[in-house]
């Protein structure tokens, strides 16, 4: 692949997750003052010392941002890796075994989607511990079930190509028909999803957080740094805006990137008939 | 709850693709009468009464079907949400009371709620209420939960059904202008528009909107409250920026959907076909890709709104808007199970409705089905 | 360049297409899809275009109604339609030539008839919206076509929805549909490659049929020169987007002055006499019904047997049953009756239950060598990959056998690294023979390995699987639907209809007389590479009907 077939917008996306990214890494080294360090009046305005001025409790918003990336990505990214590894490997099991294997697996996963994720989240979370490794589970058990869908269905148009038949004649086992045969074929389409699903990770540990229900403080993480300015915006106050917006940009990006790999993907099909 | 529908477009096309596998690809043998059965789900037992049923009206099979599975889907849902708050740690008499209760307090209020009874006796105690619209009383209030639901499930009706009347015609509109520039400027200033909208959480564009439009503007009302005895032009005024809300965070989902299966009926052959034949461009999209694109993008806004139904949640929180979202989250924070459970449940309803609502339409405009061999 | 004149209803001059490609990770490029193409057809003629699959044919068929599909875009040259240059029109202007004066009839009807709405309708569209008739006159002129193209119940036909009809059927609705609006000039797209012999020969007849009775002028596109010799009056062959001949059908059957053409009419030289000698048998199956869960047989109670180094034809029609039985042998689906012996000893019926040194011995070769090897995956692993579970090779010891097994394919090692996507059609083909043959088997089961090819490249495979079957001393299961390549290859024949074996022995006894009617009507449909073939096989139908 040469690096001018991609287009500017997904060059804007992988910059803007790159620099978030590298805040996260970096975080303790480039905030100007520590997570929940007080260094100021409440809701100061931006500029003057404070870049993005101070939050509710008087601490500075753009070190508690840094700070928030690292708690934020950390998370998403680890129920996305989890969630991932999961659907991946029961959709392809259940793909490959079929038959019994396969009906238990989909119709049971067709049980955990009849239920909006959100409310799922909140009856479970209502119930359990508020413990940040639960958080994560739960996020990632939910989210397993869009990828297991998803997957099984890639697999399965993979697993029905004849050089998986071949393969089976061959003697080959499990392991080998999935890992060898079947997932070189599917990266594509596999990168776009992992990119949509860490999307919709964050967004959805931001709304948890938002609601009371994510990571819970004195840590930064932008949902709830946007719950915890909420009240300034009816005086006219941007500060829970900030938070939103670091979400919303973030979003933006690896979804520019997302759009780009599944362009690619379709492109990769080509057209029909005789040319 | 961001992001919604679009996980669940796949399947839904999925669905509605595998409604009847036995339709696709018929070439080959010029013998319709004794043309070789490709295996069809309903050909089982082929002389059962249901057997000869499903294929004199295989329609009306497939919707009893999908309606079963609905109810079958409800069953298992209620189940899984008592029987999973059951199943997970911790004594809610002691969350109740906090760590510091005496054992005999712990003992009363278990007593009290009925936790003291066998798991299965409470289960059906309480799915037999549920039944009769009765889901007990909050251990935070002590009031009875369905007279709360009552109230605050129709003002989230209310602003649900203002979000959908706005959003599907601009939602289809724009998805269609968008397939008749496409590639061209107007579609890319779309797709980017809706692409940026996508990745925006409801409460950014909440707090956005009531920003700009109720604090610095003061042409709109924040918090939305909304009360009984208020007359209709109020209730309207109230609820006008949470529902711009909800319309924008579901209009670019619903936009891009529909513009995804509108492409897909253009670029068929048979609209091919209908180019071919000199037809103008009107007569195409009106008598060859619109009756095939019904199904699809109907089956989009079902989808869409079985989303609308959970986006209510977070926009209520935001705007302080006394609905069934606001009301659910506010017990999950004091851990009151009667009512998480019950608004779970409403919500999972209305959610496996809508989803049954967009497959059955789905079935229902396939001509294939609707018209059988 | 020939001078137009002035029976000519269309003269296409000096063609040139191109379209864009877009090469994943790459910058788009413009590719020549066909060039310098010169042709006319008279009024009331039929002319056949003929070439491989991406020789340009349907691209230079489509141009007579100015229409390119996908990003194809007629860059150059003139198409004349009664001295009317098409590429000059307005977009309104080509709308009025589209439906009205030249009609089209796709490969795949069952796509391209609109699910929607009912057949009738959609054959009488285009008549009506151009103004060219009322709708009684319309619908009586469907009724008229209906009947003669031979469609059931022509009364009521035009009521059906696209679904409820034949493949068989819906091709010739669609001629229907082209015919209506009484166009001048009719392309056919590949109308038939879709069908089963059987019923390619009576949509044939009915094409012909229906383009005689109305005078209509065609463009006949197919990749088959003999199903073009029955219908066509003039003949150009195509070649990478260039013309290769152009002449009468006369000529170009019967005295082709270009190699190429003389290849393509020429095509299945090969060929061997029938093994006398009696050989152990290695593959016995006896009495299998096989089917699947719904109940529905596949195979019913069919029994044969395969000796040693010989070749099995298997022949049929779609849904014979022919890939199923070759299912049942690999393991793939289990029989509910009957049993597989090979060498002498049972086979487990299901995959699981077989060992790998069973596996070994029966390989198989698939239609789709595209689909059938790993796009991932260099030749060196595809073919190396048996070696290694087999036999345990490694290394040097591999790469080695690897190379031989090139050789023998006719395929040298500088194919060795490259991706399936880098080979054309044939060569993919040979590598997916040198992986059967890595596995040192006493039986290949070839399911259609040639049918997806070109007619030139498909004999090379032939041949190619003939010479491996003298050194290697292998036997085949070669299971078609071509009735000349059973001619060529086999050393005794199975007849496969709707599931049952009809007839099954050497082959000189299963393709000579006394025929069982099923074997019968299959041999007769296959179009010969004759002129008047198709009038012929008519001829003797109309009178054995007569005398029934």
């Amino acid at each position: 692949m040469r690096l001018r077939a991609i287009p500017l917008s997904a060059w804007i996306g992988i910059a803007g997750i790159a620099l978030a990214l590298f805040c996260a890494i970096f975080a303790p080294f480039i905030a100007p003052y520590g997570e929940s360090e007080i260094v100021g009046d409440i809701w100061a305005p931006m500029g003057g010392d404070f870049l993005f001025g101070t939050d509710n409790l008087g601490r500075d918003l753009l070190s508690r941002l840094i700070y928030g990336a690292r708690t934020t990505i950390f998370v998403a990214l680890a129920a996305t890796i989890l969630s991932f590894s999961l659907g991946m490997l029961l959709s392809f099991v259940a793909a490959v075994t079929g038959g019994f294997v396969d009906q238990l697996f989909s119709r049971f996963n067709d049980l955990m989607m009849a239920i909006p994720t959100l409310i799922f989240a909140l009856v479970v979370l209502a119930v359990l511990p508020q413990q940040l490794w639960i958080l994560i589970l739960v996020m990632a058990i939910l989210d397993s079930t869009r990828v297991y869908r998803i997957g099984r269905a890639v697999a399965l148009d993979v697993a029905v190509m004849e050089f998986v038949e071949a393969a089976r004649l061959r003697g080959e086992g499990t392991g080998w028909i999935i890992f060898r045969e079947i997932l070189p074929n599917t990266l594509s389409p596999l990168l776009a999803e992992f990119g949509l699903r860490f999307a919709f990770s964050i967004l959805f540990l931001s709304t948890l957080s938002f609601l009371g229900l994510g990571i819970q403080p004195p840590a930064a993480d932008w949902g709830g740094m946007v719950k915890d300015n909420k009240d300034g915006i009816i005086f006219g106050i941007s500060a829970a805006l900030i938070p939103g917006a670091a979400i919303a940009l973030l979003t933006i990006c690896i979804n520019l990137v997302v759009d780009w790999l599944m362009k690619r993907t379709s492109s990769l099909k080509g057209g029909r008939g005789d040319a | 709850m961001p992001g919604g529908p679009a996980q669940d477009q796949g399947r839904a096309i999925t669905e509605a693709a595998g409604a009847n596998p036995q339709l696709s690809g018929q070439a080959g043998s010029d013998t319709t009468t004794q043309s070789l059965p490709a295996a069809s789900p309903n050909d089982q037992g082929s002389f059962s009464p249901w057997g000869s049923f499903s294929r004199n009206s295989p329609l009306a099979a497939l919707i009893l079907q999908r309606l079963a599975l609905s109810v079958a889907l409800l069953f298992a849902v209620s189940l899984m949400i008592f029987g999973g708050v059951e199943a997970l740690p911790g004594d809610f008499a002691t969350t109740y009371l906090g760590q510091s209760a005496t054992p005999q307090a712990v003992e009363n209020i278990r007593k009290d709620l009925g936790l003291d009874q066998p798991a299965t006796t409470r289960y059906f105690t309480w799915l037999g209420g549920a039944l009769q619209g009765d889901f007990g009383t909050s251990w935070a209030s002590r009031n009875s939960v369905s007279e709360q639901i009552g109230k605050r499930l129709g003002n989230s009706l209310f602003l649900a059904f203002f979000a959908a009347i706005i959003s599907i015609p601009l939602a289809i509109g724009l998805g269609m202008l968008a397939v008749q520039f496409r590639d061209r400027l107007v579609d890319k200033v779309i797709n980017v528009f809706s692409l940026a909208a996508i990745s925006l959480p409801e409460f950014f564009v909440g707090y956005l909107l009531i920003l700009f439009f109720a604090v610095q503007m003061g042409v709109a009302t924040f918090p939305a409250t909304v009360y009984d005895g208020m007359d209709f032009t109020q209730r309207l005024s109230a609820i006008a920026l949470p529902t711009a809300t909800l319309v924008l965070v579901v209009l670019a989902h619903m936009m891009r959907m529909t513009r995804a299966a509108i492409l897909n009926v253009m670029s068929s052959a048979y609209v091919e076909t209908a180019e071919l034949k000199g037809l103008s461009g009107l007569r195409i999209i009106a008598r060859h890709a619109a009756p095939n694109a019904v199904a699809p993008v109907i089956n989009v806004i079902a989808l869409n709104l079985a989303y609308l139904v959970v986006g209510v949640v977070v926009v209520e929180v935001v705007f302080v808007y006394p609905g069934m979202g606001q009301y659910m989250v506010d017990a999950v924070t004091v851990r009151d199970m009667p009512v998480v459970q019950a608004c779970g449940l409403i919500f999972a309803a209305f959610y496996i409705f809508l989803n049954m609502t967009a497959d059955i339409l789905a079935i229902v405009a396939n001509p294939r089905l609707r018209h059988p061999r | 360049m020939p001078e137009r004149s002035k029976t000519d209803l269309l003269s296409v001059r000096n063609l040139k297409i191109e379209a864009t490609s877009y090469p994943p990770g790459e910058p788009p490029k413009t590719v020549t899809l066909v060039e310098g193409v010169n042709f006319d057809v008279k009024k009331g003629k039929v002319i056949g275009l003929i070439g491989e699959s991406g020789a340009g044919k349907s691209t230079i068929g489509l141009t007579a109604l100015a229409y390119g599909r996908g990003g194809v875009r007629i860059t150059g040259g003139e198409v004349l339609l009664d001295g009317q240059d098409l590429l000059k029109l307005d977009h309104a202007g080509i709308r009025k030539v589209r439906g009205a004066k030249v009609c089209y009839v796709a490969q795949s009807a069952a796509a391209a008839f609109n699910p929607a709405h009912r057949l009738g309708e959609q054959v009488i569209e285009a008549s009506l919206r151009h103004g060219i008739m009322n709708r009684a006159e319309a619908e009586k002129r469907a009724l008229h076509l209906f009947e003669v193209l031979g469609l059931p119940n022509p009364e009521t036909f035009g009521q059906r929805y696209p679904h409820q009809v034949s493949g068989g059927q819906l091709q010739r609705a669609m001629t229907a549909m082209a015919l209506c609006p009484n166009p001048e000039l009719i392309v056919f797209d590949e109308p038939t490659t879709a069908l089963d012999v059987t019923t390619q020969i009576d949509v044939l007849a009915a094409i012909k049929h229906a383009i005689e009775e109305t005078h209509t002028a065609a463009i006949y596109i197919t990749h088959d020169l003999a199903v073009v010799a029955q219908i066509t009056d003039d003949i150009l062959v195509l070649r990478h987007g260039k013309m290769v001949e152009y002449g009468t059908v006369k000529q170009i059957i019967e005295a082709p002055t270009q190699d190429y053409t003389r290849a393509l009419v020429n095509v299945r030289g090969t060929g061997r006499e029938e093994a006398t000698d009696q050989s152990d048998t290695l593959l016995k199956v006896e009495n299998i019904t096989a089917g699947y869960s719904n109940g529905f047989k596949v195979l019913q109670n069919v029994s044969l047997h395969l000796p040693k180094g010989q070749t099995l034809a298997i022949v049929g029609e779609s849904g014979s049953g022919k890939s199923t039985l070759a299912r049942v042998i690999t393991g793939l689906l289990p029989p509910q009756e009957g049993t597989v012996t090979f060498d002498g000893k049972p086979l487990p019926p299901a995959l699981r239950g077989r060992k790998n040194e069973e596996l070994r011995r029966i390989q198989m070769i698939y239609q789709m060598a595209d689909t059938a090897m790993n796009p991932r995956q260099t030749v060196r692993n595809i073919v190396g990959r048996p070696l290694t579970f087999y036999f345990g090779m490694h290394g040097r010891q591999k790469t080695e056998r690897v190379r031989e097994l090139l050789d023998q394919i006719e395929m040298g090692e500088r194919f060795l690294d490259r991706y399936p996507a880098e080979l054309s059609g044939g060569q993919k083909q040979r590598v997916a023979i040198a992986r059967a043959l890595a596995a040192k088997p006493d039986l290949i089961l070839c399911d259609e390995p040639t049918s997806a090819l070109d007619p030139l490249v498909a004999e090379g495979i032939l041949k190619l699987l003939l010479k491996l079957q003298e050194e290697t001393h292998v036997s085949y299961m070669f299971i078609t639907h071509d009735i000349a390549i059973v001619r060529a290859i086999a050393d005794s024949v199975a007849v496969m209809h709707r599931g049952r074996l009809v007839r099954f022995g050497p082959k000189s006894k299963v393709l000579s007389p006394p025929f069982d009617d099923y074997t019968d009507l299959l041999l007769k449909s296959v179009p010969e590479m004759e002129i008047g073939w198709l009038e012929k096989v008519l001829k003797t139908r109309r009178m054995e009907s007569a005398g029934n």
